[in-house]
């Protein structure tokens, strides 16, 4: 994930609580998903950028997800996003953005 | 109106391993880690395999993207593979670093004396030594060593760890001047005079013929009044002999090459010039970007190359392929920045005005980067994504059936090939391939989409992008 990306959700978490946040992702593959999941939940795997060993533990979810598609309006996700759900392997990126969600710290 | 012609090509990469530590990543992440440094330099290609690589090879015109063998590339046999191609040559470091002395006009760079020599020697036995300044680069011999502790000034080494040159700051205070910017901006300017003058000789071109040169090139090279003041193509067109030509720089990040050439094609069908030349030199900045990706994954340093393109555009000759102003695509402010959105109005919109399908274009030439290099570092294979998104346009148009979407990919689309350089793998990289398919008549329509990320600039989320169509000559219809 890149290190201006890094570095603006840093300062949004610290500002506003990381339970405050949701991260929505549009990387086009699993692999490129799954590393900034892997950045935002438990930090930078490349120990290059401000989230370098910061667990955030945050809220992330890829577009493609239909636990973020069910919460659009279906005509928005048709124009914007439509195409590229017709291409990409959203199964796939799914099941890698959710293997992190799912190694999110418990609160507290 | 006169039909504009794309008349002739080129392609030039120089392969600088050494100054790839001088890239934008290398040069902030090597210094703070020695034993990262010691990988990276023990990483580095030899000219030898650098020359053998398939997409190299690919980008200097002896096979078409398509012909690409199977991945991994870096393992791939050479197969007789030669420096010297029809479409333009790979230089070797050492004369690479003379030619940038031959064009260095303020003798900002510094070359050992034994090194100014043995570069000048290897130059003077190139096809082209008669249109390079030699006597500039035997002045820039020197002590390297003196001009490396001058302050501010850059060491330069040939390969790992030799040491042969160094660049000066031409100010000590104007950020926009320091040695780091002048050696991008140099190997920008000596990179792209390599490719216009070796479409010069190679297609016997009196370097007086033309009357303009853009450049598109990504350095916007100026001091601290105005760091983007521009007009590298100028200069380039003065080393190169263009006495007679004036020039500008378009600057669109990735993007440019594309609108440099529609506003070549228009210069010329208006009558305002008759030959205009499209040039753009390699970036510095780019090299080692994903370094720590290829390191990773056991690679060596993929982003060791710097890329070079060179065109020319004139009036209808009656067999070059034409330019078809007609067909250009805009991606408007209102358009917006989702990819399908870029592609709807890049690809498809054009295609619509005109009554042609997506499948009657032969050939799609969009980011072709290649993905041995992006792959690694996490971002994808961005030649083929850009394929299967304008594949899905074509599906929703009815063009296409969902299952075939995989052979439109491979049949108008082919693997990425060119250094992650944006505007040289922004369909500029194809160039010496679509005239050659369009000349041919193995091909009648190729289209070229460029895309450009303006929001790195900061001063607008926006992102841009513009395409061209190029038609054979011969063919009816348009």
């Amino acid at each position: 994930m890149d290190l201006g990306s890094q570095e603006k959700i840093k300062r949004l978490a610290d500002e506003h609580g990381p339970e405050q946040l949701l991260v929505v992702l549009g990387a086009p593959d699993a692999e490129s998903a799954e590393i900034a999941a892997e950045t935002l939940v438990l930090g930078d795997p490349t120990y290059a950028g401000a989230l370098a060993e910061v667990q955030l533990g945050l809220s992330v979810y890829h577009v493609l997800e239909d636990e973020f598609r069910s919460q659009i309006p279906e005509d928005v996700f048709e124009d914007q996003i439509g195409v590229m759900a017709d291409v990409l392997e959203a199964e796939e990126i799914a099941t890698a953005v959710k293997g992190m969600r799912e190694q999110a710290p418990a609160p507290g | 109106m006169r039909a504009p012609v794309i008349s002739a090509t080129s392609a030039a990469l120089a392969h600088v391993p050494g100054l790839a530590r001088h890239g934008s990543k290398p040069s902030r992440e090597l210094p703070r880690d020695a034993e990262l440094e010691q990988r990276f330099l023990g990483a580095l290609r030899t000219f030898e395999q650098a020359v053998a690589y398939p997409p190299h090879q690919a980008f200097l015109g002896t096979l078409h993207p398509r012909e690409l063998p199977e991945r991994p590339w870096v393992s791939a046999r050479s197969d007789g593979a030669e420096r010297f191609t029809g479409a333009g040559e790979l230089m070797p470091e050492e004369e690479f670093l003379g030619l940038m002395a031959a064009v260095d006009e303020f003798d900002l760079l510094t070359l050992g004396a034994e090194h100014a020599e043995a570069a000048a020697g290897a130059l003077s036995r190139h096809p082209l030594a008669e249109r390079f300044d030699l006597e500039r680069l035997a002045k820039a011999g020197g002590d390297t060593e003196r001009a490396a502790a001058e302050r501010g000034a850059l060491p330069l080494y040939l390969g790992a760890d030799r040491l042969v040159g160094a660049m000066r700051a031409a100010d000590e205070v104007d950020a926009a001047l320091s040695a780091p910017v002048l050696l991008e901006n140099l190997t920008v300017k000596a990179s792209a005079a390599l490719a216009l003058t070796r479409l010069l000789a190679d297609h016997d071109i009196e370097p007086e013929s033309i009357d303009y040169v853009i450049g598109a090139g990504e350095e916007a090279i100026g001091d601290r009044y105005q760091r983007g003041g521009g007009n590298l193509a100028k200069s380039v067109a003065a080393v190169a002999g263009l006495s007679e030509a004036s020039g500008a720089d378009v600057k669109n990040f990735c993007a440019a090459p594309v609108p440099a050439l529609v506003i070549a094609g228009s210069l010329v069908a208006s009558g305002v010039f008759e030959r205009v030349a499209v040039i753009a030199g390699g970036s510095l900045a780019k090299l080692g970007m994903k370094f720590e990706g290829h390191l990773k994954h056991d690679l060596p340093v993929l982003e060791d190359v710097l890329g070079a393109a060179a065109l020319l555009v004139e009036a209808d000759d009656g067999r070059s392929p034409r330019i078809r102003l007609d067909s250009v695509g805009c991606h408007r402010v209102v358009d917006g920045s989702s990819n399908p959105k870029i592609m709807e109005a890049l690809c498809v919109a054009p295609l619509d005005r005109l009554g042609l399908g997506t499948l009657e274009v032969d050939d799609y030439a969009t980011e072709l980067h290649n993905p041995e290099i992006t792959e690694p570092q996490g971002s994808g294979d961005v030649a083929q994504r850009n394929y299967k998104t304008i594949a899905a346009l074509a599906v929703r148009r009815g063009e296409l059936a969902r299952e075939d979407i995989d052979s439109f990919v491979t049949k108008h689309g082919m693997p990425g090939f060119a250094p992650t350089q944006g505007h040289i793998a922004s369909a500029l990289c194809y160039l010496p391939h679509a005239h050659a398919r369009l000349t041919s008549e193995a091909a009648r329509r190729v289209q070229l989409i460029a895309k450009g990320s303006l929001f790195l600039g900061r001063m607008s989320e926006a992102s841009d992008g513009m395409s061209v169509l190029l038609e054979a000559n011969n063919h009816e219809g348009g």
